[in-house]
């Protein structure tokens, strides 16, 4: 930069402004074609930061490693009659992939109840806080964008990122089931499985949106990753004692009750149960990978009496399913929304 | 003073019972580089974050080339670049990929945002370093990035907050130069807010006092110091060769001549301070009483000066009549506008 004055006069002032013309004149049209919406910029930067980070790459390589290890025990025990549950249905088969095992390792859909968390929280946790730390919020802020595109944007590409790991997942276990056991899919296992998938996703993404709101909330990144990390463990393994504790302590002893009421108790405990994200994802995921189950709950014998021992169709099994998937949407808008809420009208200073 | 590129009216912004900014009214007209100086803690980035709509006023309306900030800022955005303080730079990306990005942002189309974004890499004089990580820059590689990516939207105003924080003065004087030339040219706007007065002097058409969240005074800075001086408007320190040896008498001569207020001596230099300038009168009188001069230099009061008397006089204001200095504002307003 030995002279800047003749820096400008050449490139600047010329080149740019003539530029600067030519897109003005040559029409709004070439422009709109070409531009992108800035939301679309954000998100394509931030899934390329996301595939790129370390962070990224270990959790890959951690839920690839499960995922690996549950398929292999599952595979080496299709054929054993006592790992497998005594479904009757002999079809089937690459549920049973996802969900058989031997008790040496849980299934993966188990194993994905609390690492879909750990990925949720490690994709989300430092979100805002460590671009505000940064100062490139502020930057990015005084760009012509919409604060609820950077929050949205925040949220959708480590979305993008889970929903192609997952997919790739279930579409490499279905493809290598087909090598090994030469049995061909059927429809209703295909629709299962992408079910499972759209499930897993929107587990991740309901610690994710925690995450982000965390990250809202929290200026320094540690204490927001530390928080949602203390929430997780409190909901998979205080809370069912809390709840026990309270459970043990309130209600009368089951020895004296009727049947109805011990039912209706039980009905209660679960309901409380299903607080935690965690129970909701296992209770959808298990009743849409095992079509034997045909309820959440405990059932009485007359409920029993008629049913006839036949696998579930898939939308009984949706049906079933419905509440805990409103349920994880809810509480993914919810943490969203009180993020949106604390975002928005916050001064952002670096 | 028409058509105004940045307008404030009546702009208040509280922090709970502190007040950050008090009922701030500017007007900068288009083309003009206005430089808001201030000690810490003044309201100047506030000022500014209540500009780009990043915050929202208690009271008062901003409006930025005809928008609203608070109820239009991204119409706002799309006009201004904005340089904070202390900005930071996306690390893991090299500097040109930070620069592409925020070009695209801005809605740059992609067939020429690459080609844009190496054309003012050249420009700050970044061109070598391009292909560097963000995060092996330096402070003033960084700063001279946040311009070129303030250039890259092609503003018509320039809001710097605080551009000099950081770089030795060798580098400060380029930026600024380059800041100058920039507004020349193109006619830019600029806003500078700074604390460092002698650099902001150098480049600012106009001058903003800010202190505790009001604006005391603004204006040209000569008339800043005109008004303010006027006691001792003129100051002229002439060195002689050799000492002066009979004072009293030149002393009584020198009272004579109309305007002159008070002489000072220190072996050989003579102040004289006088309500006109009559330096070439001081001359010829030394000329005639055959002393050799050396040296004449007329006394510059400089924004350090006009910034020292403002700070002294809201000091002394708040210890007698508390916090209220409206009388002392208005008054002074009063004065500016004639």
């Amino acid at each position: 930069m030995e002279n800047p004055v003749v820096y400008f006069k050449g490139l600047f002032s010329k080149k740019l402004k003539s530029n600067a013309l030519t897109v003005a004149g040559a029409g709004n049209t070439m422009t709109h074609r070409q531009q992108i919406s800035p939301f679309a910029v954000i998100v394509r930067k931030e899934i390329g930061d996301h595939v790129r980070s370390w962070r990224f790459i270990v959790l890959l390589v951690l839920i690839v490693l499960t995922f690996l290890g549950s398929m292999y025990v599952s595979l080496t025990n299709l054929t054993n009659p006592a790992a497998s549950p005594a479904v009757p249905d002999n079809g089937l088969l690459y549920l049973k992939i996802l969900t058989t095992t031997d008790g040496s390792l849980p299934s993966f859909h188990i194993f994905m109840s609390f690492l879909g968390a750990i990925l949720g929280i490690g994709l989300g946790f430092d979100a805002v806080n460590s671009e505000q730390q940064n100062g490139t919020l502020i930057r990015l802020l005084a760009q012509p964008i919409y604060r609820d595109n950077f929050l949205l944007a925040k949220f959708i590409s480590p979305l993008i990122v889970i929903s192609a790991l997952f997919l790739s997942l279930g579409l490499l276990m279905i493809g290598g089931g087909m090598v090994i056991t030469g049995v061909s899919i059927e429809m209703v296992e295909v629709l299962r499985i992408l079910t499972f998938i759209i499930l897993t996703v929107l587990y991740v993404g309901f610690w994710l949106s925690l995450s982000i709101l965390l990250s809202v909330k929290f200026k320094q990144a540690t204490t927001s990753a530390l928080t949602a990390i203390g929430i997780w463990l409190f909901f998979t393994i205080f809370y069912k004692i809390v709840v026990n504790m309270v459970v043990k302590a309130f209600l009368p002893d089951p020895a004296f009750l009727s049947q109805t009421d011990i039912l209706d108790y039980n009905n209660l405990i679960l309901g409380f149960l299903r607080f935690s994200p965690g129970q909701l994802y296992t209770d959808a995921t298990t009743v849409l990978l095992m079509p034997a189950i045909r309820s959440l709950g405990p059932l009485t014998m007359e409920q029993m009496a008629g049913a006839i021992p036949a696998p579930l169709s898939f939308r009984e099994s949706v049906l079933i399913v419905w509440p805990q998937m409103t349920g994880l949407i809810a509480a993914t808008v919810m943490c969203f929304a009180i993020s949106y809420y604390w975002f928005m009208r916050r001064e952002v200073r670096s | 003073m028409k058509n105004p590129v940045i307008e404030l009216i009546g702009l208040t912004k509280l922090y709970g019972s502190l007040k950050a900014v008090d009922n701030l009214n500017l007007e900068i007209t288009k083309g003009e580089i206005y430089g808001l100086l201030g000690p810490n803690g003044a309201g100047k980035t506030t000022t500014i974050l209540m500009m780009l709509g990043l915050t929202e006023p208690t009271a008062g309306t901003v409006s930025v080339c005809g928008y609203n900030a608070t109820s239009n800022p991204v119409a706002v955005k799309q006009k201004v670049g904005y340089m904070p303080d202390n900005m930071g730079f996306y690390d893991g990306m090299n500097a040109l990929d930070n620069l592409i990005y925020m070009g695209r942002l801005n809605g740059i189309p992609e067939s020429m945002v690459k080609e844009r974004a190496v054309e003012l890499m050249e420009l700050v004089g970044l061109s070598k370093a391009m292909d560097k990580k963000a995060g092996t820059y330096s402070r003033g590689m960084k700063q001279r990035l946040g311009l070129a990516e303030v250039l890259i939207k092609q503003p018509d105003v320039i809001i710097l907050d605080e551009p000099t924080l950081g770089i030795d003065p060798a580098g400060v004087k380029e930026f600024l130069t380059l800041i100058k030339e920039l507004s020349k040219q193109q006619n830019i706007t600029v806003l500078l807010s700074s604390h460092h007065l002698n650099q902001v002097q150098q480049v600012c058409d106009r001058v903003g006092i800010f202190v505790e969240g009001r604006l005391l005074a603004s204006d040209h800075i000569d008339k800043l110091s005109t008004h303010l001086f006027s006691r001792e408007a003129h100051v002229v320190i002439i060195t002689l060769a050799h000492p002066l040896h009979n004072i009293e008498e030149y002393n009584q001569q020198l009272l004579k001549v109309e305007g002159v207020n008070a002489i000072e001596v220190h072996g050989n230099t003579i102040e004289i301070s006088c309500t006109r300038n009559a330096t070439p009168e001081f001359v010829r009188f030394f000329v005639e009483k055959d002393q050799d001069i050396m040296g004449v230099q007329r006394k510059e009061y400089g924004l350090e000066e006009i910034y020292q008397r403002y700070f002294e006089n809201t000091l002394t204001e708040n210890q007698t009549n508390g916090k209220s200095g409206s009388i002392f504002q208005r008054s002074f307003f009063k004065k500016i506008k004639k």
